[in-house]
């Protein structure tokens, strides 16, 4: 059943709109994910990572976030027609989110282990008693590497690390065949990135889990992705399996960019090749390729008119750069 | 050659409920003229702490910070406004190191004014606006308010102000972790252009390891308060010595797809920095701890070619 897609993202805009402007946050940004896989959203600050997944996971603020067009199909199921209390029952557990910042994202006045069983408690359709779903937080404890008797903890009690893991415990709860990790270890430590990155990995080839993880460190999408989307800006303008993102010839020039600024650990350079100017505006976007004022092969074209998709099997480039050799 | 910095013995200790915290314990490093010394480690380890203590921003417990020689710890209030020029640091957060009621004129300004460099203000105004052109900020931003830039931006004024009074060294207390990738690369070329150009000496402390050996010259390792290994950067990425600096550089995730296999994972977490046992401070999550390890501390020595490491399996 490998071919069968647990999500497929279509054509999906998100805007923000305030009162002095209209954000344009996502673009049209279209993937998918199969089940066990993993796909890296990989990006800068305000590219839209996050707020994909926000749409995702039908998390938008209320009041000023909106999904203009596109569809979010989940299984075969457009997630958009979803009615709140739908929605509810399928969030936390058939799709959860770990987000970013572990120290704030827990509670600090609940104790772990109950915060752990109130996903538990509200998708409890089996009737499973308290005993019973107790040795479930317990198991799930073990499982992320706390030992159960620390349950009755308050979250200032752990540090950044074993917060994290709390928060992955209260993801993975319901076994959810989707976890959306935002950013999940930017907050920590090297050598506690690496002990929760491979508890991640250990969990998804346990647990069979299909993962979005967003993050903007390649390293660890090198470490942990199958498949990896380039965000710009609000739009995805690469995607394509981890081999055609690392070890591919072809790339559009913003993920060269992001490649050239990061210094290399095993070959000398005297000096990083950034990419020149800013991020721009999300309210006020440039014509053409967004990319255009920053990129160095910028051509007329650029300057107005949008770039089409160009794809080389399933790696897929959005720059007029191979127009030609399609 | 004289280094321009050396310190002997540096020790810092916070009291806290419950003891003394041993934030910075018996360090010593030294920088040579126009050179690089990266210091790395993880949250907690007394990086920033060791940064603040040698341009003496925090006052040390104990130790010696020598600066071109003598011993800025014993100077009084005036010796010390004299030396202070010299000196200088660049802050991690450029969205809370600068006053948001200041404009960038006025940042910039700000040590120009307070030691009274200049008698007139036209002097004064080209000065400025020569810093912005040399850290790469248009003329056009002299009026705005640090809100009104983005962070890569306010990390060039945090940069015209370190560089106002024209300081020998710089203490670059993580410059680059605020800002996102590209923007990073961005400082990074511009502070290693400016080392050139002025013939700085930087502390560059960090806890992003790709980014130390990018700059650094030399790099000190840190762990709970004390330096464990120290060695040219070509060097300690080649042949890392201390289990702890073998763990954290297997740590680092690299963007390849080969190479991320056969991690090193390091068991456990920091231990408490508060009255620590003497000894080796990672002996509890290390996997070849014996006995000696433990009683007493562990001095850096040298294994040749100026690699300093602490720890019993090379003594």
């Amino acid at each position: 059943m490998m071919n069968e897609k647990l999500l497929v993202v279509k054509d999906l805009s998100v805007i923000y709109k305030t009162d002095e402007a209209i954000v344009h946050a996502v673009n049209k940004i279209n993937f998918d994910i199969g089940r066990k896989e993993t796909i890296g959203l990989v990006g800068e600050t305000g590219a839209g990572k996050t707020t994909t997944a926000l749409a995702i996971m039908q998390l938008l603020p209320e009041r000023t976030g909106r999904i203009t067009e596109g569809e979010i199909l989940f299984k075969g199921e457009n997630l958009l027609k979803k009615s709140k209390n739908e929605m509810r029952m399928i969030r936390g557990e058939r799709m959860s989110m770990i987000f970013q910042d572990p120290m704030t994202s827990l509670n600090p006045i609940v104790t772990v282990g109950d915060q752990i069983r109130e996903s538990l408690d509200i998708h409890n359709h089996d009737k499973k008693n308290k005993i019973e779903l107790e040795a479930r937080v317990d198991e799930l404890l073990k499982l992320v590497g706390i030992q159960p008797r620390r349950k009755s903890e308050y979250p200032h009690q752990f540090s950044g690390g074993m917060k994290q893991r709390v928060v992955i415990a209260m993801a993975l709860a319901c076994n959810p065949e989707l976890l959306i990790a935002d950013e999940p270890t930017t907050a920590l430590d090297v050598t506690i990135q690496a002990q929760v990155l491979a508890l991640m990995a250990e969990l998804k080839e346990q647990l069979g889990t299909s993962m979005i993880m967003i993050t903007h460190d390649l390293g660890v999408v090198a470490q942990t992705c199958d498949k990896v989307a380039i965000m710009y800006a609000g739009e995805i303008v690469e995607q394509g399996t981890a081999r055609d993102i690392f070890e591919g010839e072809k790339h559009h020039p913003y993920t060269l960019g992001l490649f050239g600024s990061i210094p290399d650990l095993e070959v000398e350079t005297r000096r990083l090749n950034p990419i020149d100017g800013l991020m721009p505006d999300p309210t006020d976007l440039p014509p053409g390729c967004k990319f255009h004022p920053r990129c160095k092969s910028c051509m007329e074209i650029c300057k107005h008119k949008q770039p089409e998709p160009h794809s080389f099997g399933n790696h897929i480039i959005v720059c007029h750069l191979y127009a030609k050799e399609v | 050659m004289e280094p321009l910095i050396k310190t002997i013995d540096l020790k810092k200790y916070f009291k806290v409920n419950g003891g003394l915290l041993h934030a910075v314990d018996g360090v010593n490093i030294e920088i040579k003229k126009g050179r690089t010394l990266g210091v790395v480690g993880e949250s907690g380890c007394g990086k920033s702490t060791l940064g603040r203590l040698v341009i003496r921003l925090l006052e040390a417990t104990s130790g010696e910070v020598l600066f071109e020689g003598n011993d800025i710890l014993k100077c009084n209030r005036q010796e010390m406004k004299k030396i202070r020029p010299k000196m200088q640091i660049i802050f991690q957060d450029p969205f809370s190191s600068l006053n948001p009621r200041m404009s960038v004129f006025e940042l910039i300004a700000e040590p120009l004014v307070m030691n009274h460099v200049y008698k007139s203000r036209r002097e004064m105004t080209e000065k400025i606006l020569s810093l912005m052109d040399t850290v790469g900020l248009a003329e056009r931003f002299v009026n705005t308010y640090p809100h009104e830039m983005d962070g890569g931006r306010r990390q060039r004024v945090g940069i015209a102000r370190a560089l106002a009074l024209s300081p020998k060294f710089i203490v670059c207390d993580e410059p680059v972790s605020a800002l996102d990738v590209s923007i990073q690369a961005q400082i990074l070329n511009l502070l290693m252009d400016l080392q050139e150009e002025m013939k700085l000496t930087y502390m560059f402390i960090t806890h992003d390891l790709s980014v130390v050996k990018h700059i650094s010259n030399e790099i000190a390792v840190m762990y709970l308060g004390q330096c464990i290994e120290r060695a040219e950067s070509t060097e300690l990425f080649k042949n890392p010595m201390h289990p702890y600096t073998k763990a954290l550089l297997s740590a680092i995730p690299v963007p390849r797809l080969t190479g991320n296999q056969n991690k090193k994972i390091i068991r456990g977490e920091v231990s408490d920095p508060i009255n620590p046992k003497p000894g080796c401070r990672f002996a509890s999550r290390c996997d070849y701890c014996k006995d000696h390890c433990l009683g007493q501390d562990i001095p850096l020595k040298d294994q040749g070619n100026e690699h300093f490491v602490a720890c019993r399996i090379y003594q």
